[in-house]
């Protein structure tokens, strides 16, 4: 107890937090390729002079060169600089896609837990019941329905996702709110959203990164997959999903076209994933001992 | 006592009813409340101090009932909506936490939450907020109030957070300030500072102060006039030399005599009073105190004693007439 209490009062949590993370070389080692991917995803293409769009009919199919490292595609495109576009699509999506559930599911869940009573069931209810719809089927007729804004499609996704954030956030809130600090605050007249906003939801954040990082991945991945069925992005925009499809069409004839968009695609994911765990290994608090 | 009282508080009780009965967690108690007045209560856990300070802020836990009187100048507050009570809340009536280890919020900095409530209730900016705060700490004697405002709670130590808890209580400049316990977290010396600091502020902002400790020595120091609750109810009432100079109920007794005396000579063994608080689902039909009371008799155990004057300024519940 006492122990615990010394240690807690030295460091802020997140330095705590930051310190139990280099600790941890798998995930310090996921963030650093992590963010390498990043970078050479936003500024690789500004380098090449070839273009993601344009065709280049005589150069059809060629192999890995000096000219094209990773070979062209059927259009003559540059595979390289395709696949860190579709390094760029698949972040963006799964960012965006994440950062809408993980807000709406914050809210609705900070809300239903802080309201408690008859709207906290309520609001829970509501949970229960979209858990209920078929998600994929959902999911494919919104792809139809919003058409060729791709980005909107996962905003679509990033919407009908928050159910399980809603859930974690709403149980998190429940002890927040016996905590005297929330109820110091409401002896100060502090009114119901500036609570929810000020004192709650920085006390989740930390359930919150986790629950983030580990949500990316599945959206990247669940785009692949709608990329896979020709429901995700369209030509010529490319993401990994899309062009592991494409590549898939030519694995006997031109094999180097799968290769490295389904080798970055792993690479991505993998490395969200144990950024993730490492995380929710660095900020939870019983991890330490 | 001349003035007209603050807050009067009229057959005030406080229940919650569960599917294995009702606990009475405040059963009629009754007190006024004047301007600039330092007002004690004492009791051991669970005798309801702490529910009769949150029934001022109405933030009793979720199924509570209320019934009885909390009139703040004139204005009701049983039952008063949300409204209302943000508006009681921090700027008329302000109270100050127990632990200040656990009442700041440990994500936010000192200064956030110190000048949260002159934001919220006054709309002040940040910058006029901040000025205000500067003074507050100054006021609440922390050194180097502006490097402190940008700090975080765990940065602090406890004496000093218990401060920046008082301050945060007082920026609003309410006219009664609640304190639940505040110094029983705190080490002997830092809760005379603190005890000291309240006096202090009583006499510079002649706000009402309710002092709920369970410690009578904190109670002698600082209080005019003590109130002495057991089980939900108060057992006696009187001005604080009234109390030490000529209990009347055996209650208070017990806990005076279970605390030793400077200058007296030193006892074997200091006397605690028998038995254990009853439950307070299952309460005794007579006087809650008369199963641990050596003067209990039949009449003690069927009804409880009410609340009567026994000297002006002086009341007690207790039906035994002898010397005690």
């Amino acid at each position: 107890m006492s122990g615990a209490l010394t240690q807690a009062s030295v460091q802020t949590p997140w330095q705590q937090a930051r310190a139990q993370l280099y600790r941890r070389p798998l995930a310090l080692a996921a963030l650093l390729v992590l963010m390498a991917v990043i970078v050479l995803a936003l500024l690789g293409p500004l380098f090449s002079s070839y273009d993601f769009a344009t065709p280049s009919w005589n150069e059809i199919y060629q192999t890995p060169s000096l000219h094209h490292w990773l070979g062209t595609d059927a259009l003559g495109r540059d595979q390289l600089v395709r696949v860190l576009w579709g390094c760029r699509i698949s972040l963006l999506v799964g960012v965006a896609a994440s950062l809408v559930s993980v807000i709406i599911g914050v809210l609705w869940g900070a809300t239903a837990g802080y309201a408690g009573g008859s709207a906290d069931s309520m609001m829970m209810r509501f949970v229960d019941i979209l858990y209920t719809v078929p998600f994929i089927p959902l999911v494919i007729v919104m792809t139809v329905l919003f058409g060729r804004n791709f980005l909107l499609v996962f905003v679509a996704i990033g919407a009908v996702s928050w159910l399980d954030i809603a859930r974690i956030v709403r149980g998190q809130t429940l002890s927040l709110k016996q905590r005297e600090f929330i109820e110091a605050a409401r002896a100060l007249g502090v009114r119901t959203p500036t609570m929810i906003i000020r004192h709650l939801v920085p006390n989740l954040i930390g359930v919150v990164i986790i629950y983030a990082t580990l949500t990316v991945p599945t959206v990247i991945l669940f785009e692949a997959f709608l990329s896979f069925l020709g429901l995700g992005v369209h030509a010529p925009l490319a993401s990994l999903g899309s062009l592991v499809s494409d590549g898939a069409d030519h694995l006997q004839s031109q094999p180097y076209l799968l290769t490295a968009p389904a080798v970055l695609l792993a690479l991505i994911i993998a490395c969200f994933s144990y950024l993730g765990d490492g995380l929710r290994d660095a900020l939870d608090p019983r991890a330490h001992h | 006592m001349s003035s007209a009282p603050l807050l009067q508080i009229g057959d005030l009780s406080v229940s919650y009813p569960s599917r294995a009965g009702t606990t009475r967690a405040l059963d009629g108690v009754s007190l006024d409340l004047s301007p600039g007045e330092f007002l004690g209560i004492v009791g051991e856990s669970g005798s309801g101090k702490t529910q009769l300070l949150l029934a001022m802020l109405g933030l009793n836990a979720q199924g509570a009932q209320l019934a009885g009187s909390i009139s703040y100048r004139g204005q009701e507050l049983v039952g008063a909506g949300q409204r209302v009570m943000a508006q009681v809340r921090g700027r008329r009536i302000g109270m100050i936490f127990q632990d200040p280890m656990t009442a700041l919020n440990p994500y936010l900095t000192i200064g956030t939450q110190v000048t949260e409530g002159v934001r919220q209730h006054y709309g002040l900016g940040r910058k006029a907020a901040h000025r205000r705060a500067v003074e507050l700490l100054e006021a609440v004697q922390i050194p180097e109030p502006e490097r402190r405002l940008g700090q975080h709670p765990h940065e602090l130590s406890g004496g000093m957070r218990q401060r920046i808890v008082i301050a945060m209580a007082l920026i609003c400049e309410p006219e009664i300030l609640l304190a639940d316990e505040p110094t029983t977290a705190l080490d002997v010396t830092v809760q005379a500072q603190i005890l000291a600091l309240l006096r202090e502020l009583r006499t510079r902002t002649r706000a009402a102060i309710v002092l709920v400790t369970h410690d009578l020595g904190v109670i002698a120091e600082v209080a005019d006039r003590v109130l002495v609750m057991y089980a939900g109810r108060v057992v006696e009432q009187a001005g604080v030399e009234q109390l030490f100079a000529s209990a009347r109920h055996p209650y208070t007794l017990g806990l005076r005599r279970s605390i030793a005396e400077l200058d007296g000579p030193l006892p074997e063994r200091l006397p605690s009073i028998g038995g254990n608080p009853p439950n307070p689902a299952a309460l005794p039909p007579g006087c809650a105190f008369a199963p641990r009371c050596a003067h209990a008799f039949e009449r003690c155990l069927s009804m409880p004693p009410p609340l009567l004057s026994v000297a002006p300024g002086h009341a007690r519940a207790c039906y035994f007439e002898g010397a005690l």
